[in-house]
Protein backbone atom coordinates (compact mmCIF):
# COMPACT_ATOMS: atom_id res chain seq x y z
CA UNK A 1 0.00 0.00 0.00
CA UNK A 2 2.62 2.19 0.97
CA UNK A 3 4.73 1.58 -2.61
CA UNK A 4 1.10 2.28 -4.47
CA UNK A 5 1.12 6.32 -2.34
CA UNK A 6 5.07 6.33 -3.19
CA UNK A 7 4.57 5.35 -6.95
CA UNK A 8 1.42 8.00 -7.49
CA UNK A 9 4.12 10.72 -6.02
CA UNK A 10 6.46 9.34 -8.08
CA UNK A 11 4.12 9.52 -11.04
CA UNK A 12 2.69 13.22 -9.81
CA UNK A 13 6.37 14.48 -9.80
CA UNK A 14 6.77 12.86 -12.86
CA UNK A 15 3.89 14.85 -14.60
CA UNK A 16 4.87 17.98 -13.12
CA UNK A 17 8.39 17.68 -14.74
CA UNK A 18 6.77 17.14 -18.25
CA UNK A 19 4.23 19.91 -17.82
CA UNK A 20 7.23 22.51 -16.98
CA UNK A 21 9.62 20.99 -19.52
CA UNK A 22 7.00 20.63 -21.95
CA UNK A 23 8.76 22.65 -24.36
CA UNK A 24 11.13 19.40 -24.52
CA UNK A 25 8.24 17.31 -24.95
CA UNK A 26 6.40 19.38 -27.85
CA UNK A 27 10.37 18.97 -29.51
CA UNK A 28 9.89 14.85 -29.06
CA UNK A 29 6.26 15.03 -30.52
CA UNK A 30 7.47 17.21 -33.18
CA UNK A 31 11.03 14.83 -34.12
CA UNK A 32 8.38 12.11 -34.35
CA UNK A 33 6.18 14.00 -36.73
CA UNK A 34 9.53 14.64 -38.71
CA UNK A 35 10.25 10.79 -38.80
CA UNK A 36 6.71 10.08 -40.34
CA UNK A 37 8.18 12.87 -43.08
CA UNK A 38 11.12 11.34 -43.81
CA UNK A 39 10.04 7.76 -44.06
CA UNK A 40 7.00 8.62 -46.52
CA UNK A 41 9.68 9.66 -48.90
CA UNK A 42 12.24 6.71 -48.07
CA UNK A 43 9.37 4.20 -48.60
CA UNK A 44 8.45 6.31 -52.03
CA UNK A 45 5.22 8.40 -52.48
CA UNK A 46 2.87 5.54 -54.18
CA UNK A 47 -0.23 6.27 -51.80
CA UNK A 48 -1.43 2.29 -51.39
CA UNK A 49 2.17 1.16 -50.02
CA UNK A 50 2.20 4.49 -47.83
CA UNK A 51 -1.39 3.51 -46.37
CA UNK A 52 0.02 -0.27 -46.06
CA UNK A 53 3.01 1.00 -43.92
CA UNK A 54 1.55 3.19 -42.22
CA UNK A 55 1.43 1.13 -38.83
CA UNK A 56 5.32 0.83 -39.29
CA UNK A 57 5.84 4.30 -39.94
CA UNK A 58 3.86 5.32 -36.61
CA UNK A 59 5.33 2.79 -34.45
CA UNK A 60 9.14 3.60 -35.78
CA UNK A 61 8.50 7.27 -35.57
CA UNK A 62 7.11 6.54 -31.74
CA UNK A 63 10.39 3.85 -31.12
CA UNK A 64 12.97 7.02 -32.06
CA UNK A 65 11.13 9.40 -30.32
CA UNK A 66 10.87 7.57 -27.40
CA UNK A 67 14.38 7.62 -26.85
CA UNK A 68 14.32 11.17 -25.91
CA UNK A 69 11.87 10.77 -23.41
CA UNK A 70 13.26 7.85 -22.12
CA UNK A 71 16.90 9.37 -21.90
CA UNK A 72 15.82 12.73 -20.84
CA UNK A 73 13.78 11.00 -17.71
CA UNK A 74 16.74 9.71 -16.03
CA UNK A 75 18.95 13.02 -16.98
CA UNK A 76 17.62 15.09 -15.11
CA UNK A 77 17.93 12.63 -11.98
CA UNK A 78 21.51 12.01 -12.46
CA UNK A 79 22.26 15.77 -13.72
CA UNK A 80 21.06 16.91 -10.05
CA UNK A 81 21.67 13.99 -7.93
CA UNK A 82 18.01 13.97 -7.41
CA UNK A 83 17.77 10.42 -7.59
CA UNK A 84 19.86 9.82 -4.40
CA UNK A 85 17.72 12.35 -2.60
CA UNK A 86 14.50 10.27 -3.91
CA UNK A 87 16.14 7.10 -2.30
CA UNK A 88 17.19 9.10 0.94
CA UNK A 89 13.62 9.91 1.97
CA UNK A 90 12.91 6.95 1.64
CA UNK A 91 11.08 6.46 -1.46
CA UNK A 92 11.20 2.58 -2.51
CA UNK A 93 13.22 2.07 -5.24
CA UNK A 94 10.04 -0.47 -6.72
CA UNK A 95 7.64 2.89 -6.23
CA UNK A 96 10.50 4.77 -8.39
CA UNK A 97 10.54 2.15 -10.98
CA UNK A 98 7.05 2.07 -11.28
CA UNK A 99 6.13 5.91 -11.33
CA UNK A 100 8.71 7.19 -13.51
CA UNK A 101 7.51 3.67 -16.13
CA UNK A 102 3.93 4.96 -16.03
CA UNK A 103 4.84 8.72 -16.25
CA UNK A 104 7.18 6.94 -19.54
CA UNK A 105 4.40 5.29 -21.05
CA UNK A 106 2.03 8.29 -20.46
CA UNK A 107 4.47 10.41 -22.14
CA UNK A 108 4.45 7.93 -25.31
CA UNK A 109 0.84 7.39 -25.19
CA UNK A 110 0.34 11.08 -25.63
CA UNK A 111 3.15 11.65 -28.20
CA UNK A 112 1.13 8.55 -30.20
CA UNK A 113 -2.29 9.68 -30.03
CA UNK A 114 -1.07 12.86 -31.26
CA UNK A 115 1.21 11.54 -34.04
CA UNK A 116 -2.62 9.52 -35.25
CA UNK A 117 -4.72 12.37 -36.54
CA UNK A 118 -1.01 13.05 -38.74
CA UNK A 119 -0.99 9.49 -39.53
CA UNK A 120 -4.26 9.39 -41.07
CA UNK A 121 -3.98 12.64 -43.10
CA UNK A 122 -0.75 11.75 -44.42
CA UNK A 123 -1.26 8.18 -45.31
CA UNK A 124 -4.79 8.21 -45.74
CA UNK A 125 -4.78 5.75 -42.39
CA UNK A 126 -8.61 5.90 -41.12
CA UNK A 127 -8.63 3.53 -38.93
CA UNK A 128 -11.40 0.73 -40.33
CA UNK A 129 -11.58 -0.79 -37.07
CA UNK A 130 -12.54 2.58 -35.14
CA UNK A 131 -10.59 5.04 -33.54
CA UNK A 132 -11.06 2.68 -29.75
CA UNK A 133 -8.93 0.03 -31.49
CA UNK A 134 -6.10 2.21 -32.77
CA UNK A 135 -5.83 3.78 -29.15
CA UNK A 136 -5.48 0.82 -27.92
CA UNK A 137 -3.12 -0.42 -30.40
CA UNK A 138 -0.87 2.46 -29.01
CA UNK A 139 -1.79 2.14 -25.53
CA UNK A 140 -0.56 -1.51 -25.15
CA UNK A 141 2.32 -0.68 -27.08
CA UNK A 142 3.09 2.27 -25.16
CA UNK A 143 3.51 0.25 -21.73
CA UNK A 144 5.08 -2.39 -23.16
CA UNK A 145 8.03 -0.20 -24.20
CA UNK A 146 8.10 2.20 -21.04
CA UNK A 147 9.05 -0.99 -19.30
CA UNK A 148 12.13 -1.74 -20.84
CA UNK A 149 12.79 1.44 -21.43
CA UNK A 150 12.66 2.87 -18.18
CA UNK A 151 15.16 0.00 -17.12
CA UNK A 152 17.81 0.95 -19.54
CA UNK A 153 17.13 4.58 -19.19
CA UNK A 154 18.27 4.01 -15.56
CA UNK A 155 21.15 2.19 -16.76
CA UNK A 156 22.76 4.09 -19.42
CA UNK A 157 22.13 7.34 -18.05
CA UNK A 158 24.73 6.98 -15.38
CA UNK A 159 27.22 5.33 -18.09
CA UNK A 160 29.56 6.31 -20.49
CA UNK A 161 28.22 7.32 -24.21
CA UNK A 162 24.66 7.30 -22.74
CA UNK A 163 23.27 8.80 -25.67
CA UNK A 164 24.43 5.23 -28.27
CA UNK A 165 23.48 2.76 -24.81
CA UNK A 166 19.88 3.83 -24.91
CA UNK A 167 18.85 2.31 -28.20
CA UNK A 168 21.72 -0.17 -28.02
CA UNK A 169 20.22 -1.88 -25.37
CA UNK A 170 16.05 -0.96 -26.15
CA UNK A 171 16.03 -1.91 -29.60
CA UNK A 172 16.69 -5.50 -29.59
CA UNK A 173 14.76 -5.74 -26.91
CA UNK A 174 11.87 -4.52 -27.28
CA UNK A 175 11.51 -5.22 -31.27
CA UNK A 176 9.47 -8.02 -30.56
CA UNK A 177 6.95 -5.88 -29.16
CA UNK A 178 7.09 -3.18 -31.72
CA UNK A 179 6.49 -5.64 -34.31
CA UNK A 180 3.57 -6.72 -32.64
CA UNK A 181 2.18 -3.73 -31.59
CA UNK A 182 2.47 -2.60 -35.43
CA UNK A 183 0.73 -5.31 -37.03
CA UNK A 184 -1.79 -4.67 -34.57
CA UNK A 185 -2.00 -1.25 -35.23
CA UNK A 186 -2.28 -2.26 -39.37
CA UNK A 187 -5.10 -4.45 -38.69
CA UNK A 188 -6.63 -1.95 -36.73
CA UNK A 189 -5.99 0.72 -39.93
CA UNK A 190 -6.84 -1.88 -42.85
CA UNK A 191 -9.38 -3.82 -41.58
CA UNK A 192 -9.13 -7.08 -39.58
CA UNK A 193 -11.14 -9.87 -41.78
CA UNK A 194 -9.55 -12.94 -39.95
CA UNK A 195 -9.71 -11.88 -36.59
CA UNK A 196 -6.02 -12.04 -36.25
CA UNK A 197 -5.96 -8.14 -34.35
CA UNK A 198 -6.68 -9.87 -30.65
CA UNK A 199 -3.77 -12.01 -30.95
CA UNK A 200 -1.38 -9.47 -32.07
CA UNK A 201 -2.50 -7.39 -28.92
CA UNK A 202 -1.95 -10.07 -26.60
CA UNK A 203 1.41 -10.50 -27.49
CA UNK A 204 1.90 -7.09 -26.50
CA UNK A 205 0.11 -6.78 -23.80
CA UNK A 206 2.19 -10.73 -22.78
CA UNK A 207 5.52 -8.41 -23.54
CA UNK A 208 4.21 -5.67 -21.19
CA UNK A 209 3.68 -7.63 -18.35
CA UNK A 210 6.93 -9.77 -18.51
CA UNK A 211 8.53 -6.62 -18.78
CA UNK A 212 6.86 -4.36 -16.03
CA UNK A 213 7.29 -7.74 -13.61
CA UNK A 214 10.72 -7.94 -14.39
CA UNK A 215 11.28 -4.25 -14.17
CA UNK A 216 9.60 -3.67 -10.61
CA UNK A 217 12.13 -6.82 -9.42
CA UNK A 218 15.29 -5.80 -10.81
CA UNK A 219 15.11 -1.93 -10.81
CA UNK A 220 16.17 -2.11 -6.86
CA UNK A 221 19.66 -3.43 -7.92
CA UNK A 222 20.03 -0.94 -10.37
CA UNK A 223 19.57 1.96 -8.19
CA UNK A 224 21.62 0.65 -4.97
CA UNK A 225 25.13 2.28 -4.16
CA UNK B 1 45.69 -24.19 -17.58
CA UNK B 2 46.94 -27.66 -18.75
CA UNK B 3 43.04 -28.94 -18.46
CA UNK B 4 41.92 -25.51 -19.98
CA UNK B 5 44.06 -26.80 -23.19
CA UNK B 6 42.96 -30.28 -22.86
CA UNK B 7 39.14 -28.58 -22.73
CA UNK B 8 40.03 -27.22 -26.48
CA UNK B 9 41.91 -30.41 -27.60
CA UNK B 10 39.12 -32.56 -26.77
CA UNK B 11 36.81 -30.24 -28.36
CA UNK B 12 38.73 -30.25 -31.42
CA UNK B 13 39.18 -34.38 -31.71
CA UNK B 14 35.41 -34.53 -31.20
CA UNK B 15 34.42 -31.86 -34.20
CA UNK B 16 36.40 -33.33 -36.08
CA UNK B 17 35.14 -37.41 -35.76
CA UNK B 18 31.97 -35.97 -35.50
CA UNK B 19 32.24 -34.02 -38.95
CA UNK B 20 33.68 -37.11 -40.32
CA UNK B 21 31.55 -39.72 -39.44
CA UNK B 22 28.82 -37.30 -40.37
CA UNK B 23 30.31 -36.57 -44.19
CA UNK B 24 31.51 -39.75 -44.96
CA UNK B 25 29.41 -42.30 -43.22
CA UNK B 26 26.13 -40.80 -42.36
CA UNK B 27 23.44 -41.26 -45.26
CA UNK B 28 22.81 -38.36 -47.77
CA UNK B 29 19.22 -36.83 -46.72
CA UNK B 30 16.91 -37.37 -49.74
CA UNK B 31 15.78 -33.98 -50.40
CA UNK B 32 18.60 -31.57 -49.65
CA UNK B 33 21.21 -33.82 -50.96
CA UNK B 34 24.93 -32.74 -49.79
CA UNK B 35 23.42 -29.28 -48.70
CA UNK B 36 22.25 -31.11 -44.99
CA UNK B 37 25.69 -31.92 -44.17
CA UNK B 38 26.00 -28.43 -42.29
CA UNK B 39 23.37 -29.59 -39.91
CA UNK B 40 25.93 -31.61 -37.94
CA UNK B 41 27.82 -27.92 -37.49
CA UNK B 42 24.67 -26.22 -37.46
CA UNK B 43 22.28 -27.63 -35.07
CA UNK B 44 25.25 -28.07 -31.95
CA UNK B 45 26.19 -24.78 -32.75
CA UNK B 46 22.50 -23.18 -32.14
CA UNK B 47 22.12 -25.48 -28.77
CA UNK B 48 25.36 -24.46 -27.87
CA UNK B 49 24.40 -20.71 -28.49
CA UNK B 50 21.65 -20.96 -26.29
CA UNK B 51 23.51 -22.85 -23.71
CA UNK B 52 26.07 -20.25 -23.36
CA UNK B 53 23.33 -17.52 -23.15
CA UNK B 54 21.75 -19.40 -20.10
CA UNK B 55 25.02 -19.47 -18.69
CA UNK B 56 24.96 -16.11 -18.96
CA UNK B 57 21.80 -15.89 -17.47
CA UNK B 58 22.89 -18.36 -14.35
CA UNK B 59 26.11 -16.34 -14.10
CA UNK B 60 23.91 -12.96 -13.97
CA UNK B 61 21.43 -14.29 -11.19
CA UNK B 62 24.81 -15.45 -9.26
CA UNK B 63 26.22 -12.22 -9.08
CA UNK B 64 22.73 -9.99 -7.87
CA UNK B 65 22.34 -13.17 -5.10
CA UNK B 66 26.06 -13.78 -4.12
CA UNK B 67 27.97 -10.83 -5.21
CA UNK B 68 31.11 -12.97 -5.43
CA UNK B 69 33.51 -11.44 -8.62
CA UNK B 70 33.64 -15.56 -10.27
CA UNK B 71 30.10 -14.55 -11.35
CA UNK B 72 30.90 -11.45 -13.08
CA UNK B 73 33.97 -12.92 -14.96
CA UNK B 74 31.41 -15.83 -15.69
CA UNK B 75 28.92 -13.58 -16.91
CA UNK B 76 31.62 -11.59 -19.26
CA UNK B 77 33.21 -14.25 -20.69
CA UNK B 78 29.36 -16.32 -21.45
CA UNK B 79 28.44 -13.14 -23.14
CA UNK B 80 31.03 -12.81 -25.28
CA UNK B 81 31.54 -16.44 -26.26
CA UNK B 82 28.07 -16.10 -27.14
CA UNK B 83 27.91 -13.63 -29.62
CA UNK B 84 30.43 -15.13 -31.25
CA UNK B 85 28.78 -18.12 -31.76
CA UNK B 86 25.29 -16.69 -32.39
CA UNK B 87 27.14 -15.32 -35.16
CA UNK B 88 28.81 -18.33 -36.35
CA UNK B 89 25.16 -19.54 -36.21
CA UNK B 90 23.46 -17.04 -38.25
CA UNK B 91 26.63 -17.29 -40.54
CA UNK B 92 26.11 -20.71 -41.30
CA UNK B 93 22.06 -20.97 -41.56
CA UNK B 94 22.62 -17.85 -44.24
CA UNK B 95 24.61 -20.83 -45.85
CA UNK B 96 22.25 -23.67 -45.53
CA UNK B 97 19.34 -21.31 -46.61
CA UNK B 98 20.35 -20.02 -50.26
CA UNK B 99 20.40 -23.48 -51.51
CA UNK B 100 17.64 -24.60 -49.72
CA UNK B 101 15.23 -21.45 -49.36
CA UNK B 102 16.55 -19.74 -52.46
CA UNK B 103 17.28 -16.64 -50.40
CA UNK B 104 20.48 -16.08 -47.60
CA UNK B 105 18.01 -14.38 -45.31
CA UNK B 106 14.07 -14.63 -44.39
CA UNK B 107 12.15 -12.34 -41.71
CA UNK B 108 11.28 -15.49 -40.41
CA UNK B 109 10.48 -15.04 -36.67
CA UNK B 110 13.42 -17.90 -35.91
CA UNK B 111 15.81 -16.04 -38.19
CA UNK B 112 14.82 -12.45 -36.81
CA UNK B 113 14.86 -13.60 -33.29
CA UNK B 114 18.47 -15.17 -33.40
CA UNK B 115 19.27 -12.07 -34.86
CA UNK B 116 17.46 -9.64 -32.06
CA UNK B 117 19.27 -11.74 -29.35
CA UNK B 118 22.47 -11.58 -30.69
CA UNK B 119 22.14 -7.48 -30.76
CA UNK B 120 20.38 -7.96 -27.12
CA UNK B 121 23.96 -9.22 -25.61
CA UNK B 122 25.91 -6.76 -28.18
CA UNK B 123 24.44 -4.39 -26.35
CA UNK B 124 24.90 -5.96 -23.00
CA UNK B 125 28.77 -6.10 -23.87
CA UNK B 126 28.82 -2.13 -24.80
CA UNK B 127 27.08 -1.18 -21.37
CA UNK B 128 30.14 -2.99 -20.09
CA UNK B 129 32.84 -1.14 -21.80
CA UNK B 130 31.28 2.23 -20.96
CA UNK B 131 30.54 1.20 -17.32
CA UNK B 132 34.17 2.31 -15.39
CA UNK B 133 32.85 1.03 -11.82
CA UNK B 134 33.34 -2.82 -11.96
CA UNK B 135 30.58 -3.33 -9.10
CA UNK B 136 28.34 -1.35 -11.22
CA UNK B 137 29.24 -2.78 -14.00
CA UNK B 138 28.48 -5.98 -13.16
CA UNK B 139 25.48 -5.25 -11.30
CA UNK B 140 24.22 -3.24 -14.09
CA UNK B 141 25.30 -5.84 -16.98
CA UNK B 142 23.36 -8.85 -14.71
CA UNK B 143 20.27 -6.84 -14.86
CA UNK B 144 20.56 -6.49 -18.35
CA UNK B 145 21.19 -9.98 -19.08
CA UNK B 146 18.64 -11.36 -17.28
CA UNK B 147 16.04 -9.08 -18.85
CA UNK B 148 17.82 -9.90 -22.38
CA UNK B 149 17.46 -13.83 -21.47
CA UNK B 150 13.57 -13.21 -22.44
CA UNK B 151 15.03 -13.33 -25.65
CA UNK B 152 16.66 -16.46 -26.12
CA UNK B 153 13.41 -18.06 -24.24
CA UNK B 154 11.64 -16.68 -27.62
CA UNK B 155 14.35 -17.77 -29.70
CA UNK B 156 13.59 -21.52 -28.17
CA UNK B 157 10.19 -21.46 -28.48
CA UNK B 158 9.08 -19.21 -31.27
CA UNK B 159 9.09 -22.54 -32.97
CA UNK B 160 6.80 -23.96 -31.20
CA UNK B 161 4.34 -21.24 -30.90
CA UNK B 162 4.49 -18.87 -34.56
CA UNK B 163 4.42 -20.18 -38.36
CA UNK B 164 7.47 -20.09 -39.51
CA UNK B 165 10.32 -21.42 -42.60
CA UNK B 166 12.17 -22.94 -40.06
CA UNK B 167 11.69 -26.46 -38.84
CA UNK B 168 10.70 -26.81 -34.74
CA UNK B 169 13.32 -28.97 -32.86
CA UNK B 170 13.98 -32.34 -33.62
CA UNK B 171 14.93 -35.17 -31.65
CA UNK B 172 16.41 -38.65 -31.94
CA UNK B 173 13.05 -40.09 -32.87
CA UNK B 174 12.62 -37.50 -35.59
CA UNK B 175 16.02 -37.92 -37.29
CA UNK B 176 17.41 -41.10 -38.74
CA UNK B 177 20.06 -42.87 -36.33
CA UNK B 178 23.01 -42.40 -38.34
CA UNK B 179 22.46 -39.12 -38.33
CA UNK B 180 21.95 -39.10 -34.67
CA UNK B 181 25.72 -40.34 -33.78
CA UNK B 182 27.39 -37.20 -35.19
CA UNK B 183 25.01 -34.75 -34.35
CA UNK B 184 25.59 -35.72 -30.29
CA UNK B 185 29.38 -36.32 -31.19
CA UNK B 186 29.27 -32.57 -32.49
CA UNK B 187 27.10 -31.68 -29.92
CA UNK B 188 29.12 -32.33 -27.24
CA UNK B 189 32.23 -31.28 -29.35
CA UNK B 190 30.57 -27.86 -29.83
CA UNK B 191 29.64 -27.75 -25.73
CA UNK B 192 34.19 -28.65 -25.16
CA UNK B 193 34.89 -25.67 -27.43
CA UNK B 194 32.27 -23.30 -25.56
CA UNK B 195 34.00 -24.34 -22.63
CA UNK B 196 37.45 -23.65 -23.82
CA UNK B 197 36.61 -20.34 -25.02
CA UNK B 198 34.49 -19.47 -21.95
CA UNK B 199 37.85 -20.76 -19.47
CA UNK B 200 40.05 -18.58 -21.98
CA UNK B 201 37.86 -15.23 -21.40
CA UNK B 202 37.59 -15.99 -17.90
CA UNK B 203 40.96 -15.91 -16.97
CA UNK B 204 41.65 -13.12 -18.86
CA UNK B 205 38.11 -11.31 -17.23
CA UNK B 206 40.05 -12.58 -13.53
CA UNK B 207 43.37 -10.64 -14.55
CA UNK B 208 41.81 -7.22 -15.89
CA UNK B 209 39.48 -6.93 -12.66
CA UNK B 210 42.54 -7.92 -10.64
CA UNK B 211 43.96 -5.13 -11.85
CA UNK B 212 41.34 -2.34 -11.97
CA UNK B 213 40.37 -3.12 -8.53
CA UNK B 214 44.30 -2.80 -7.36
CA UNK B 215 44.34 0.49 -8.99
Amino acid sequence: MEIASQCLLVLRKELRHLWRARTRATATATFALACLFLFSFAGGLDGQALRDNAAGYLWVGLLLASTLALGESFRVETEHGALEALLLFPVHPVAIFLGKALGNMLTLLAVGLALVPFAVALFDAAPREGVPTLAACVLSGSAAIAAPGTMHSALASRARARDVLLPLLLFPLVLPCVVAATQATRLAITGDPMDQLGSWLSVTVAFAIVHWSLGALLFPFVVED
Amino acid sequence: MKRVWATGAVAVLLLSVGTYIGFFHAPVEQYMGITQKIMYVHVPTAWTTLLTFTAAFVASVGWLWKRTWTWDYLLESTIEVGIVLGCLLSVQGALWAKPTWGVYWDWDPRLTSVAVMVLTYAGIAALRSFVDDPVKRATWSSVASAVGYVNVVFVYLCVKWLRTLHQPQSSPSTVDSAMVLPLRINAFGMIFLAIFLIALRYRMARAQRARELEA
